[in-house]
């Protein structure tokens, strides 16, 4: 596999960083997501990980350095402004419309990923093809069951596909995917795994998880971060072996 | 899942624009109220300018989620600006309703430009304020409002130069609900189109709607916009009724009466303004007879019940009838 | 005018203002302490004030009662009801929809109405300090009213009192805290519920005590909740919720500054008091004090 560096990564930060006064949250983070990347961010509890979420996808603002998407600079872009850009993320705990059906959570993202969704008078039910689309999503990801049903009347694993089908209605071509498998009973973590499994080639992921089955599983990179600081980065064996990687984890609690 | 059940879950949510039969109720009523009480049709005519007006406030309390306390600014607004026309040689009611509605889209896009990029209680406060504002600039500018007195000498001509009101309200009801049934139209078209549902959208989780690249303050700014058109509508239609135009019209007695009115009805709902208008007005006609005083309590206790026992108000109570009804099959 | 003139104006509404301010003051720390601390929207607090008032004056008038007991019973009074009152109606809605919060307060504060005119009459309670507080009290340049006066000395005297028990004493600590983060002030063992009802009891002592010290300025009639909603408002507002510090610069600014409007420009009345309001406010969202 050639790494691609010849080709602009689909997402690059550069000294990136973030502090709450004393406390930094974002040290100088140097980051490269390739196109088609599969890669996981992993670090101890505290470590930076959903800051640097929230940092590149907007819901959070960088106190200096940059953030390019494509190689176009994003960082003063809004969150809504980044994700016509090409960038979509799902939260760690779900973010979803719990009063409105699964469908409708998904129709929403189309609709906005179409543009048509601030259309004043005509009928949503008119553009059959937003539904139809997002109905596909909802088969892909084997959630089309409960497509009419109040997303707070479902079982949370499959509220977290919901999460993931919402994003991809954005049609992203960068993905950050906060612990996705978080909170969901581990009977249940599998249909995620493969649903990730199953995502477009050409799509850059970027997984934040604390499961390392999973990281080692599904990433083909892996990023260290410790206290806002890049510790170390490569593919999954280099990681596996780095003696200050194991030292880092010591003293957390091992996943099974 | 089979193709028939597929395309069956996609035209059920893409029929729920389409209209439903219960749906003429509320216009079939106010039809047989002309004929049943002709006596009172003057107050039918006032209920009917209210309901426009608790339509707007519906909105945006109930779709955009935008708790707000100044709805009355632009009510009030439009109800100066149709008086004040009709006060200096401008009769026709209907060129005073459009001056209103624009007077009123005016206040609403200046005040929602600076107001909706707060949130929780600064936009509280804001729209609290900028209603206490309006007030006391109209009680202080007496050359042009009348200050407390009111304004003075509206002289409101025909509708359309054929149909001049009399005080029997005959043209007075039907004017009104003409308007309303054009404030109706336009709301529920917006409710149904992909930006009213984006609205629900934002007041569910407005991170997600963020995070979904929907430009949230563009769409409130708009609702907000629209709404306070429809509420200096229903201002004109006041104004233009009664023939008068006082400081109350700009009250926060008033901004916090109409969103009583539509919680009682059902929020959100569309159609909880054409319940909890006419429910309060005209429980409130009957009690006013027999004691102002203890209207101002009972419907303050039943305020403070609604909130702890029936959240959704009438509409919402039948809701959850229906559901439990329809669970017991 | 005459530059002593001038001074003399300046002077007057100085004082006047800052009386004022201390008035607002007291009413208005206890609705930011509850604010802050259980994010409640508590339209109602002016109600607290007014009860205050009413029971202060009706055991002046009714039972002969000398003002600094009656003043003294008003606040306990309030203070005590307030306890029920947090455990059952308000507390169910921590949490709730702040247009619940809204609209549940607002409620009450139509009742508060209803029953004031039902047993008090429409018109505001007559009140007459004591003869030692009545009159003028001459400093050599000037001579000011006493009663004002003994407002403005006692106002500082308790937002002195105030900011020691908040920042020396356990519950004031724990107060802090929990405004701060209130999941966090659990987990280290404070117990949020208790301090709730005592922080709502308090603050609703301190409106009471507001009500009936502040007799003189703000009449004490059944309307009282809702005819000064916007400047209590205002004050917690622009201070900042949850702090005792913010509504003492905002109702200063905001006594100081209406006084001073009134006096100076009436044609315009409270209109640039509102304008001020919405600068700060879209400057400062979160007041002046308030936390990020």
């Amino acid at each position: 596999m050639t790494a691609p560096e010849a080709a602009e990564p689909a997402l690059e930060t550069q000294a990136l960083c973030k502090s709450f006064g004393a406390l930094q949250v974002a040290n100088e983070i140097n980051f490269r997501l390739a196109r088609g990347a599969r890669h996981a961010l992993i670090g101890p509890n505290g470590a930076g990980k959903t800051s640097f979420v929230n940092l590149v996808s907007g819901a959070l603002e960088a106190s200096s350095g940059k953030i390019l998407l494509a190689g176009q600079e994003v960082t003063s872009l809004s969150q809504a402004q980044r994700v016509k850009r090409g960038l979509a993320r799902t939260f760690q705990i779900n973010q979803l419309f719990r009063g409105l059906s699964v469908l409708e959570n998904v129709t929403l993202a189309v609709g906005e990923q179409h543009g048509v969704a601030g259309t004043l008078f005509r009928p949503a039910g008119a553009k059959r093809a937003i539904i139809e689309e997002a109905y596909a999503l909802l088969e892909q990801l084997g959630i089309a069951e409960d497509a009419l049903r109040p997303v707070r009347e479902v079982a949370y694993g499959r509220q977290r596909l919901v999460e993931i089908a919402v994003a991809l209605g954005l049609k992203p071509s960068v993905l950050l995917l906060d612990e996705p498998a978080a909170g969901v009973p581990s009977g249940e973590s599998g249909t995620i795994i493969e649903v990730i499994e199953r995502l477009p080639a050409d799509l850059a992921l970027l997984i934040i998880e604390h499961d390392m089955d999973l990281v080692f599983r599904l990433a083909r990179r892996i990023t260290v971060l410790v206290q806002g600081t890049v510790l170390t980065e490569g593919p999954p064996q280099a990681i596996a072996a780095d003696p200050r990687v194991r030292e880092v984890y010591l003293g957390e609690r091992a996943h099974s | 899942m089979t193709p028939a059940q597929r395309g069956g879950a996609v035209d059920a949510f893409a029929r729920r624009h389409r209209f439903r039969a219960l749906e003429a109720l509320p216009w079939l009523l106010a039809i047989a109220a002309y004929f049943a009480f002709p006596d009172y049709l003057a107050l039918g005519a006032q209920i009917v300018a209210m309901v426009l007006f608790g339509l707007s406030a519906d909105l945006v309390l109930g779709y955009a989620g935008i708790v707000t306390l100044g709805h009355a600014a632009f009510f009030g607004m439009g109800a100066y600006t149709a008086g004040y026309l009709a006060a200096h040689g401008v009769g026709s009611p209907l060129v005073g309703l459009v001056a209103a509605s624009a007077m009123g889209a005016a206040i609403g896009a200046l005040s929602g430009v600076i107001i909706l990029r707060t949130q929780g209680l600064s936009i509280l406060m804001l729209t609290l304020v900028v209603c206490v504002m309006l007030q006391e600039a109209a009680n202080k500018m007496t050359s042009i409002t009348g200050g407390a007195d009111g304004l003075q000498g509206m002289q409101v001509g025909s509708v359309l130069g054929l149909f001049s009101f009399d005080i029997y309200g005959h043209t007075a009801y039907w004017y009104c609900l003409c308007v309303l049934a054009a404030g109706w139209l336009i709301a529920r078209a917006l409710v149904h189109a992909p930006f009213g549902r984006s609205l629900t959208g934002i007041r569910e989780n407005v991170t997600r709607m963020h995070a979904i690249g929907s430009p949230v303050f563009l769409r409130l700014l708009t609702i907000y916009t629209i709404s306070a058109a429809m509420a200096g509508a229903a201002g004109a239609l006041i104004a233009e009724t009664t023939g008068l135009v006082a400081l109350n019209v700009l009250s926060v007695d008033l901004s916090g009466t109409i969103l009583v009115m539509i919680i009682l009805g059902g929020v959100g709902r569309l159609y909880g303004a054409f319940i909890g208008v006419p429910l309060y007005m005209i429980a409130q006609d009957r009690f006013s007879e027999i004691d102002p005083v203890y209207w101002y309590f009972w419907i303050g206790l039943l305020l403070v019940l609604v909130v702890v026992f029936a959240r959704g108000g009438v509409l919402g109570l039948a809701e959850a009838l229906i559901r439990r009804s329809t669970r017991r099959r | 005018m005459t530059a002593s003139a001038t001074l003399s104006a300046f002077v007057s509404i100085a004082f006047h203002g800052t009386a004022f301010a201390m008035v607002l003051y007291l009413v208005s720390v206890g609705l930011s302490v509850t604010m802050g601390l259980m994010g409640f929207v508590n339209l109602a607090h002016g109600v607290f004030a007014a009860a205050g008032g009413y029971f202060m004056t009706t055991l002046m008038t009714r039972y002969g009662v000398p003002f600094p007991l009656a003043l003294a019973g008003g606040t306990i009074a309030v203070a005590v009801l307030a306890v029920p009152l947090e455990r059952f109606l308000y507390r169910p809605l921590y949490g709730a929809d702040e247009l619940d919060q809204v609209l549940m307060t607002m409620g009450l504060v139509f009742m508060s109405v209803a029953v004031g005119k039902f047993f008090w009459g429409p018109l505001a309670q007559p009140f007459q300090p004591p003869s030692f507080l009545s009159g003028q009290i001459d400093l050599g340049f000037r001579t000011f009213p006493t009663y004002r006066s003994f407002l403005i000395v006692s106002g500082a005297v308790l937002v002195t009192l105030l900011w020691l028990g908040l920042e020396r004493t356990r519950f004031g600590a724990r107060i802090r805290a929990a405004v701060d983060n209130r999941r966090m002030a659990q987990s280290v063992g404070i117990n949020t519920s208790a301090l709730f009802t005592m922080a709502f009891a308090l603050g609703s002592g301190l409106a009471a005590l507001g009500g009936g010290i502040g007799a003189e300025i703000l009449a004490i009639d059944p309307g009282y909740a809702l005819e000064h909603l916007v400047y209590f408002l205002i004050v917690v507002a622009v201070g900042g919720l949850g702090t005792i510090r913010g509504p003492f610069v905002a109702a200063m600014l905001l006594g100081i500054s209406d006084t001073g409007f009134k006096y100076l420009l009436p044609e315009f009345g409270a209109f640039f008091i509102y304008a001020l309001t919405m600068v700060v406010l879209l400057w400062k969202p979160r007041g002046l004090f308030g936390q990020a």
